[in-house]
């Protein structure tokens, strides 16, 4: 047998150089927004109150943005496949009040319960792509079944996490607040799964061009159950989280993670459609809207405009990005 | 290594239908080991649905298929890729949110593991230098954030790399219609290359000089069937266009002869396309119909939109004198209001007309919509049943009541005769002749060459320029299609 090699490779290495200068500088920036606005933020507290950027001050300021960071994960998911989850800040509320009472109460039970949540979200998947009905829907009409579950199992607020829970949470790292600790970690680990790896690239890619995955082979039907059911556990994990720190349960008590975890996804440049999202950029905008309350407590604004300051925020850094977006495409 | 010629894929009476219409009508076609088969035909000969055949995308209402010598039942997209068929499709089938190497794994599903990103970049970094030296295309690059011709140069390489899956054919739809000819060169070089070394390629192109120069066999598509095959030295151009064309030039249909000369009636709208310097003027007088042809996407229906535009808004280059009324061609998505009744998608264009003080009549609408009914037969019951109520040639015949009930003297259509059924258009035909007579001006997109002998006057569109300018004697099959056709890139 003859082995030779067909043709000559003429160009060993071709170094590519990107064509004109401005370009990368805008894809840097349009990159770094969201760092830049949480640093705006941190920069904004230790002005107005230095003593808050201590390692007790970190944790206080930064501990509710973990449970908030694994709903803006797990809202993130969807978004990658063009859907939109409307029922996740009621799922966690769900949840919680699941972990407050039967996980603690009735661990086998407890997990059952938590797993068929996942199930459900898988399902729900499932029906979105086969019957091809908007994710809005179908998501509002989960949103009400979620909210019903959790009054059912707790109509008063109370309960109690299991304890292995309560001290996982409060769980203290020397030298850096395990907050900041928790956040690298998730972020990490959800970058490395859904950006690094093989079939991540798979899942993305269904989200931006959903015709060209199916040609190549792939079922489409299985990354979007895949991408539901992920958002289903990471919607676990942020219940879980939340009560490990609240120490107990309220059926409200996720109500607002819904809106918030949208904003994460958005203000850390993910994009609505196109699968174009990013994982460490989502984690930075839970904790950039976590901070801004903080920051607005320290500058004296009521509770009652916070809401629509975290608003002004979205809105400032989304202008930044369509100019610094609007700019790329006049120069390309 | 000199094997007997072998058919990669044979198609044998392959039918294939979209509701009533048959977009492929027994086709037989087949493709051998080392081979460049160049296809061509005009808008809706059934080329891309072939295509899609081929590649499993679309599954055929009947016939056989034949892939390496076995008969294929349940071919998939899946199957295609394993029996190392590709596809390069018109629109882009990258995905933009991914990086060049990310994309190249989405083809390959053997790439994975630890280093899958390098291996992956590897692989088609090493066919865009074999294809196109010198491409400048980095690999860790956003598909999205790269201008339309280097996506089209990583969706060819991509198609021509190889793993596991051997590599047997690859279909490429239009591939240089976003290349310069420079880059286009390349790539109808590396066809040869790839024919040459056993691989089959089937080339589809409306540049007839390269199917020409790079094919080994030509086969011809009209009307969903295969009009005409032979060796490419058996073809010239003048001989493509006419079996493109059908043999010889059907007699036109006699249409009354209109009373007025072109140039007797006032203009109603001149425009010029995009390049300014180059290209014909466009020009619709009063009471005329005036026919823009060429190969779908060349600009026609933005021209439409522009003129449309320019009717309440001043635009450079458009001269509209009149009110203009647009009938869209995709019906569904951009035509009908499907909540709404029939009457009230009628009356909408004239509500101005159907006012009792600040308020819409229904009695005005409703004998408006009656007066329509009758004017273009609308097929129902009762007009204030849904629009969905009715069949997809009386919806239309509705959207042209709406345009033709306005004050509108200028209507404009985007191919709006898609898909509807023979009697339907011949109505409209003479409903449209017969609002020409009574003044109106009408400029009609059409992809279909009947109703373009309907026209007083024809532009031919080529790459949203205007190449040809025919008037009524002068209009032909071959003359449209030889001018939408480019000469050799």
């Amino acid at each position: 047998m003859n082995g030779t090699p067909r043709g000559q490779d003429s160009s060993a290495n071709v170094v590519r150089i990107a064509k004109s200068g401005s370009q990368p500088t805008l894809r840097f920036l349009r990159a770094a927004l969201p760092s830049l606005s949480l640093a705006l933020v941190i920069l904004g507290i230790a002005w107005l109150n230095p003593r808050a950027m201590s390692y007790l001050g970190l944790n206080l300021m930064l501990n509710l943005g973990i449970p908030t960071a694994l709903a803006t994960i797990a809202q993130m998911f969807v978004i990658t496949v063009n859907d939109l989850d409307l029922s996740i800040g009621t799922f966690v509320s769900f949840v919680g009040c699941v972990v407050a009472t039967w996980l603690r109460d009735a661990p086998f039970l407890g997990v059952a319960v938590l797993l068929g949540g996942v199930a459900v979200y898988a399902l729900m998947g499932a029906v979105i792509y086969l019957r091809n009905v908007p994710s809005i829907v179908v998501t509002l009409g989960m949103l009400f079944v979620w909210q019903g579950l959790a009054i059912l199992i707790l109509p008063k607020p109370g309960g109690k996490p299991p304890t292995w829970l309560h001290d996982l949470m409060n769980f203290h790292v020397p030298y850096v607040p395990f907050p900041i600790v928790a956040a690298i970690v998730i972020a990490v680990l959800v970058h490395v799964g859904l950006m690094r790896t093989s079939y991540g690239a798979i899942l993305r890619g269904s989200g931006g061009n959903p015709n060209a995955i199916g040609r190549a082979g792939w079922s489409l039907l299985k990354t979007k159950i895949v991408m539901f059911a992920l958002a289903g556990v990471f919607g676990v994990f942020s219940g879980l989280a939340l009560i490990g720190l609240t120490t107990s349960a309220d059926a409200n008590i996720g109500k607002g993670y819904t809106l918030l975890s949208i904003a994460g996804v958005i203000l850390g440049g993910g994009e609505f459609v196109g699968g174009r999202v990013s994982p460490i950029g989502a984690v930075i905008g839970a904790l950039t809207l976590t901070l801004a309350g903080s920051l607005l407590n320290f500058m004296r604004i009521s509770p009652d405009w916070q809401v629509g300051a975290q608003g002004g925020i979205l809105i400032i850094v989304l202008a930044a990005r369509a100019m610094i977006n609007q700019t790329d495409r006049r120069t390309r | 290594m000199a094997e007997p010629s072998v058919n990669i894929v044979r198609l044998a009476g392959v039918e294939k239908y979209f509701g009533a219409v048959r977009a492929l009508a027994g086709v037989d076609f087949a493709v051998d080991a080392g081979e460049c088969v160049g296809l061509v035909g005009h808008n809706g000969a059934g080329k891309s649905t072939l295509m899609h055949v081929l590649a499993g995308t679309l599954t055929p209402d009947s016939g056989q298929m034949t892939v390496d010598g076995v008969p294929r039942e349940g071919y998939s997209a899946l199957l295609a890729q394993k029996l190392g068929i590709r596809c390069v499709f018109q629109e882009l089938s990258l995905c933009p949110n991914l990086t060049v190497a990310e994309n190249a794994r989405v083809l390959h599903p053997t790439i994975a593991g630890w280093g899958w990103r390098k291996r992956a970049g590897a692989l088609i970094g090493k066919k865009l230098d074999e294809i196109f030296p010198g491409h400048g295309i980095a690999l860790d690059t956003v598909v999205g954030d790269l201008a339309i011709g280097k996506r089209q140069m990583i969706e060819v390489a991509r198609a021509f790399t190889i793993t596991k899956a051997p590599l047997h054919l690859v279909i490429l739809d239009e591939p240089t219609s976003s290349l310069d000819s420079h880059t286009a060169g390349q790539l109808l070089t590396h066809v040869r290359r790839v024919v040459a070394t056993g691989a089959s390629c089937v080339l589809i192109s409306h540049l007839l000089g390269e199917i020409l120069d790079h094919s080994d066999r030509i086969v011809v598509m009209r009307d969903g069937a295969v009009a005409a095959a032979d060796r490419a030295s058996g073809f010239d151009r003048d001989k493509l266009v006419t079996a493109m064309g059908g043999a010889a030039a059907a007699k036109m249909r006699s249409v009354q002869e209109r009373a007025a000369p072109r140039g007797s009636t006032p203009v109603r709208i001149r425009a010029r396309t995009q390049n300014r310097s180059e290209g014909i003027e466009l020009l619709a007088h009063q009471g005329e119909i005036v026919g823009l042809a060429g190969l779908s996407g060349h600009g026609q229906t933005e021209l439409l939109l522009s003129v449309f535009r320019a009717a309440t808004r001043r635009l450079p280059g458009l001269e509209v004198s009149d009110p203009v009324a647009l009938i869209a061609g995709d019906r569904q998505s951009d035509g009908i209001f499907p909540l709404w009744s029939i009457a009230e998608n009628i009356g909408i264009r004239s509500i101005a007309a159907l006012r009792r003080g600040p308020l819409i009549s229904s009695e005005l609408e409703d004998q408006f919509a009656a007066r329509w009914q009758k004017r273009v037969n609308i097929r129902t019951p009762d007009m204030h049943n849904n629009i969905l109520s009715l069949s997809g040639g009386n919806q239309q015949k509705a959207l042209f009541a709406r345009a033709l009930g306005s004050e509108a003297k200028i209507v404009l259509m985007d191919d709006p005769m898609r898909g509807v059924d023979i009697s339907t258009k011949l109505e409209v035909y003479d409903l449209i002749r017969a609002e020409a007579n009574a003044g109106r001006t009408f400029l009609w997109y059409t992809t279909e060459m009947e109703e373009l002998k309907n026209c007083d006057h024809v532009y031919v569109f080529r790459n949203s320029r205007i190449v040809a300018d025919l008037r009524r004697d002068e209009l032909s099959e071959e003359r449209v299609i030889q001018s939408s056709f480019q000469e050799a890139g």
